[in-house]
């Protein structure tokens, strides 16, 4: 441990700590026409931002992109998060100049492949999961699901049902879920899951009333499980009319397997930054569009792409934009992610056509039972079936002080990214892994092998799980000291008062 | 095209250690009428047929790099992108990592949107800002979540200068739909010449939030400081949407006193990609950080004595929260704020005020040519920055049709969001617009004068 009067020592400087007064990294041309009077009173006095040359910025970046971890670099199953391989084909076809340096205002006529494409892939989404309307305007999952809890209580209210305020989540649902409903008001009903990792549907029974808004359910669920009474458990919901939700973050178990609109779902976003292979650049920009059923559709968010004038022998059609008739508004502005989110899930869609995302959704599932069935004898797995798209066992040894934690970090040691930890929360001590279906058979018997050996060495050597990892350029992270000392930022006002 | 590299006997290897006989045997659990639905999608393209039909889509627009000479804004603008930016985007390091949950094998992301938050502080003049929002307009909207955390709902009315953004507008009548608030100034029939002190008068105790845009939406720059300063008196936060170009060259919402200044990232090195995805930025004063939603960076140092950096403050976020989260963000806009980062690193000092002046000094030159034509003129007298009304004697609507069939996109409609300036163009210059360019559009227009 550092102790408190040494300086840390710096692995690679800031861009501020790089700075060095008169140094430039681009410059622009004159201006070539005549120059006009600034304002002087509202003139910015000084700016404080760095001074560096090209070769600097690259360098610094260079070294930044070494301490990441990656999928391009090696596994990554992070449960959850669907981490597959992102095709690099995607990266090319996105940064098309057509696509690139076209704006948002343009006039329709002016961006008909823009359109074209959006409208498609409209088309697709509906046709994969079996709902009748989509909109792609949402910017990642978690906003998709704010757009599906507010065309929820708008569809009741304007049935003039306006005593509906609660929102049924089981205990394994994602952070977002609760939030999502949160941020609407409306009040969280907890449903505990059963023995086998399902819905409890006696809790559910319970709940089921007058005042329920929906339900909002991930299926397969945060356990890697498929609801085995998916069909009794939306009727319950519907029977009391509420409405029902999918997350969708897990739809890469689904593909050609079932449409979550013909099993009864409502309302479901997909996260086109996990099944669709919009790589995740460390913490998005993602794509979360909605699909609804007929009766929701009129409340989707405007604008949505649609056809404006019909194919005829000669011309193709016209694409434009439609306002749905009773749309809850705008959900951000412009059209969504088109750009980053749009145009690679076009990509990836058309180049695997029906039967290549069926083989995607049977892969991650094989992949993804297959390490089941090689860890189960070693580590605890409460809810033990047969899986979807992943599973989630326990990190913990009888007997040993050795938690998930310690085991996702001696991960690491092993040139893996550790699973998701702590989540879902109903699994003590949680690892939630995720293979998908880009991994081959290698890469997870190395897996495997790494934490059967792991197992060993907590109950042999347990310290060299405490003190992982490593083998890494950065240890473990004195998370208290962030927190308590909340340097956010390495320029402050005052600071830079002093300097100057 | 498959990316799956398993190999059929690898499979059934699989397969058997699994103990089921087929893929299809992994499936029971689904509902045996709903399961493996005949999908009606095109055949699967291979990588040549996929690359050919996207070119051939993306042919099929007209681009503002070599189709159209551009003049249209609005919240997204048309800004050269230095080569270094997307070189360093497209380090599979960077843009196939996923949000850093594990900070000693992703200490690349964590540093480098640390030194964006740094960036996104200095160049807004405040002390603190987030990972990033989606877009400007979702910052602003989380901006009204946050003062509405702040006062614990006891405060209700948010007042709004109808010369924020339109859409920006719109997004937050959609978040805060239900919560009943009122919103008062949101009023595309107001008087748009009053400056923003008239916005005084509907600012009471009952008022969390103030939100004024700078430049405005037509590109006015004003000094809020008295404004926010009467906001300020009767307790409520002030909220500055703000282009960060102008950033580079004029006083900051900091420096007036802002509590919270967001905006859209795009013109820091973004291309507009047909509207997104961009970035939303989000700044405030250091005592608002535990009301603040979306992710945080903070400096701290590992077990080796390295200084480090972590995701923290997290017991504000959703998956600990859950419901009394004051957001339900997790995906932001991670690569765009590293691309911003990048685009801020590189111009630095000396590049950010260039590129300010350059569009400053091209706009007025635009704005003193079109205004010399006759039948046209600036509809407001205040300073502006890179972006004016332009007042004609005809709908804007017919003057964008003329200009097009010249190659030249023309400015937006301002008669589409209010019903006053239905004969007003709202003009926008960049950088990237060279003198001809502009002479161009002058001589277009003065035809239609003649026409
Ligand atoms: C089950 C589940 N739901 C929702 C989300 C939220 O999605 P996003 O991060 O795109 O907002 C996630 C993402 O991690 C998830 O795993």
């Amino acid at each position: 441990m550092a102790n408190a009067t040494t300086a840390p020592k710096i692995v690679e400087p800031t861009v501020f700590d790089l700075s060095s007064p008169g140094r430039k990294g681009v410059s622009f041309p004159d201006p070539d026409v005549p120059r006009a009077k600034l304002p002087e009173s509202m003139l910015r006095k000084d700016l404080p931002l760095p001074e560096l040359a090209e070769v600097d910025v690259v360098r610094h970046y260079m070294h930044l992109s070494k301490f990441n971890y990656s999928v391009d670099g090696g596994y990554y199953p992070l449960g959850s998060c669907t981490m597959k391989y992102n095709p690099k084909i995607n990266e090319d076809t996105c940064r098309l100049p057509g696509f690139l340096f076209t704006h948002p205002l343009q006039p329709i006529e002016t961006v008909q492949g823009n359109l074209a494409l959006m409208y498609q892939l409209q088309e697709w989404l509906k046709e994969i999961s079996g709902f009748a309307a989509v909109t792609l305007q949402p910017a990642a999952g978690a906003h998709g699901e704010f757009t599906g809890v507010l065309i929820m209580r708008a569809y009741h209210k304007s049935r003039g049902d306006s005593k509906r305020v609660k929102m049924l989540i089981p205990d394994s649902a994602h952070g977002t879920n609760p939030a999502s409903s949160g941020m609407i008001g409306l009040q969280v009903v907890q449903i505990p899951s059963d023995a086998r990792g399902n819905v409890d549907l006696k809790a559910l029974k319970e709940q089921c009333d007058d005042t329920v808004v929906g339900m909002m359910l991930t299926n397969p669920n945060t356990l890697g499980l498929f609801d085995e009474h998916i069909e009794e458990v939306i009727k319950l919901v519907h029977d009391c009319g509420g409405l029902m939700y999918g997350d969708g973050a897990n739809l890469n178990a689904l593909l050609g397997i079932v449409r979550p609109g013909d099993l009864g779902f409502d309302v479901m976003h997909f996260n086109l930054h996990k099944t669709f292979s919009v790589p995740h650049g460390g913490g998005g920009p993602g794509s979360g569009p909605v699909g609804v059923v007929a009766h929701l559709a009129d409340f989707l968010p405007e604008p949505l792409v649609g056809i404006l004038e019909e194919a005829t022998d000669d011309e193709p059609p016209l694409f434009g934009f439609i306002k749905p008739a009773k749309s809850i508004g705008r959900m951000k502005a412009f059209h969504g992610h088109f750009g980053g989110g749009h145009v690679r899930a076009f990509t990836y869609i058309a180049m695997h056509g029906p039967d290549g995302l069926k083989d995607i959704s049977q892969y991650a599932v094989l992949n993804a039972n297959y390490l089941l069935a090689r860890l189960r004898k070693t580590y605890h797995v409460p809810f033990d079936r047969i899986c979807m798209h992943e599973f989630v066992a326990e990190g913990q040894f009888a007997g040993s002080d050795v938690r998930a934690l310690d085991i996702a970090k001696r991960l690491m040691d092993y040139n893996f990214h550790p699973p998701t930890n702590y989540f879902p929360l109903i699994v003590h001590e949680a690892l939630m892994i995720e293979p998908t279906e880009t991994e081959n058979k290698d890469t997870l018997d190395a897996f495997a092998d790494a934490l059967i050996k792991i197992a060993d060495e907590a109950k042999t050597q347990p310290d060299l799980l405490h003190n992982a990892p490593s083998t890494t350029q950065f240890g473990r992270m004195d998370e208290v000291k962030a927190a308590r000392e909340l340097v956010l930022c390495c320029w402050l006002p005052e600071d830079y008062a002093e300097k100057v | 095209m498959t990316y799956i590299p398993i190999s059929p006997k690898e499979r059934d290897a699989m397969l058997a250690t699994i103990g089921v006989k087929t893929l299809d045997d992994l499936f029971k659990d689904v509902p045996a009428r709903h399961r493996f639905p005949k999908l009606d999608l095109p055949p699967a393209l291979t990588e040549m047929e996929a690359a050919a039909e996207l070119a051939d889509i993306a042919a099929s627009n007209e681009n503002v790099r070599g189709d159209l000479i551009s003049f249209l804004g609005a919240g997204m603008y048309n800004h050269y992108i230095p080569s270094v930016v997307d070189h360093v985007l497209r380090r599979g390091e960077f843009y196939t990592a996923y949000t850093p949950y594990q900070p000693e094998i992703s200490q690349g992301t964590l540093q480098a949107i640390f030194e964006y938050q740094s960036l996104m502080a200095a160049l807004t003049g405040m002390e603190v800002s987030n990972a990033s929002h989606y877009d400007g307009a979702t910052a602003a909207a989380e901006a009204v979540n946050m003062a509405w955390a702040q006062f614990r709902g006891k405060r209700k009315k948010v007042v709004i200068s109808p010369t924020v953004h339109p859409q920006y507008r719109a997004v937050i009548r959609t978040y805060t739909q239900g919560m009943e608030l009122e919103l008062a100034g949101d009023d595309p029939n107001a008087d748009l010449g009053s400056g923003p002190e008239a916005l005084m008068s509907l600012i009471d105790d009952n008022t969390m939030l103030l939100i004024v845009q700078y430049p405005d939406f037509f590109g006015r720059i004003y000094d809020y400081t008295k404004l926010i300063a009467g906001a300020h008196g009767k307790g409520a936060l002030v909220c500055v949407v703000a282009n960060p170009t102008a950033l580079a060259l004029f006083k900051t919402p900091g420096e007036m006193d802002a509590d919270i200044v967001v905006g859209d990232g795009q013109p820091l090195g973004i291309p507009m990609w047909y509207g997104g995805p961009s970035l939303g930025f989000f700044t405030t004063k250091k005592s608002y950080v535990h009301k603040m939603a979306g992710r945080l960076v903070g400096e701290t140092v590992d077990s080796r004595g390295q200084r480090a950096y972590v995701l923290t403050l997290t017991a504000r976020e959703q998956h600990i929260k859950r419901e009394r989260a004051t957001s339900n963000i997790c995906t932001n806009q991670g690569l765009l704020a590293l691309a911003s980062a990048v685009y801020m690193s590189l111009l630095g000092k000396s590049g950010m005020r260039q590129v300010a002046e350059l569009c400053y000094h091209k706009a007025h030159y635009a704005a003193e040519q079109l205004s010399k034509i006759k039948g046209m003129e600036l509809c407001f007298r205040e300073p502006f920055f890179h972006e004016f009304a332009l007042c004609l004697d005809r709908p804007a609507k017919d003057v964008n049709a003329h200009l097009l069939e010249h190659g030249i996109l023309g400015g937006y409609d301002l008669g589409q969001d209010y019903p006053s300036l239905k004969n007003n163009l709202l003009i926008a210059v960049t950088e990237m617009n060279t003198k001809e360019e502009i002479d161009s559009l002058v001589e277009v227009l003065s035809e239609v004068d003649h026409g």
